[in-house]
């Protein structure tokens, strides 16, 4: 059963490197800066997870800090980057 | 200490959230590749952030209560904010998005008829 698991996890990793490059894709051909914010959220997303993944595979536990920081910032950064598009200015006076 | 050393209630039902996070993974990302138009790519990474999301995290979870010999659950912190930020980017992109369709004269807007 531990074989299995192992398989698993190299299919899980293999999936999100994938859905990683399918991300890189659509930041370069996205054709509104919209698709490009989208693309960059999944991306961090992906990061993530890839991140926690290979946590469960080095049977560690101290990638679970960096995939707590790695969404933080991607939210703030999705979070002012949409405001860009939508004001002009991230920060209002 | 590798993953063939865990007990197994870890590893079966850690199997099938990863082979699920995986999968979920996979679609999603080839939807935000291949649908027509910004509204509808908006659909894919949500199901990153909602199923994958919370299936790595409960597999992750899992081994690390293993690992240490207790109840660790540290992962719900990511859960929790994921789920809480995961809908704010969808909307601040989507206001986003019809501004600027609506400024340009898109014909990519859809009307609160239609809703």
């Amino acid at each position: 059963m531990n074989a299995v698991f192992a398989y698993a996890l190299w299919f899980a990793q293999a999936c999100i490197a994938i859905a990683m490059l399918n991300g890189i894709v659509r930041l370069f051909i996205g054709p509104a800066a919209q698709d490009r914010i989208l693309a960059f959220d999944s991306l961090y997303m992906n990061g993530m997870l890839m991140l926690l993944t290979l946590g469960i595979s080095s049977m560690s536990t101290a990638y679970f800090d960096m995939a707590l920081l790695i969404a933080l910032f991607g939210f703030v950064g999705t979070v002012a980057l949409a405001k860009f598009l939508l004001r002009g200015e991230v920060i209002e006076p | 200490m590798t993953t063939a050393t865990l007990p197994l209630w870890v590893t079966i039902p850690g199997t099938v959230l990863l082979v699920l996070a995986g999968l979920t993974t996979l679609i999603g990302s080839f939807g935000l590749l291949r649908l027509p138009d910004f509204f509808s790519r908006m659909h894919g990474p949500s199901m990153t952030n909602t199923v994958a999301a919370g299936a790595t995290l409960v597999a992750s979870m899992l081994v690390s209560s293993a690992i240490v010999g207790r109840p660790i659950i540290h992962e719900l912190l990511i859960t929790l904010f994921v789920s809480m930020s995961a809908p704010i980017t969808a909307i601040m992109l989507l206001q986003a998005a019809l501004y600027r369709n609506k400024a340009r004269h898109s014909r990519d807007v859809p009307d609160g008829n239609s809703i």
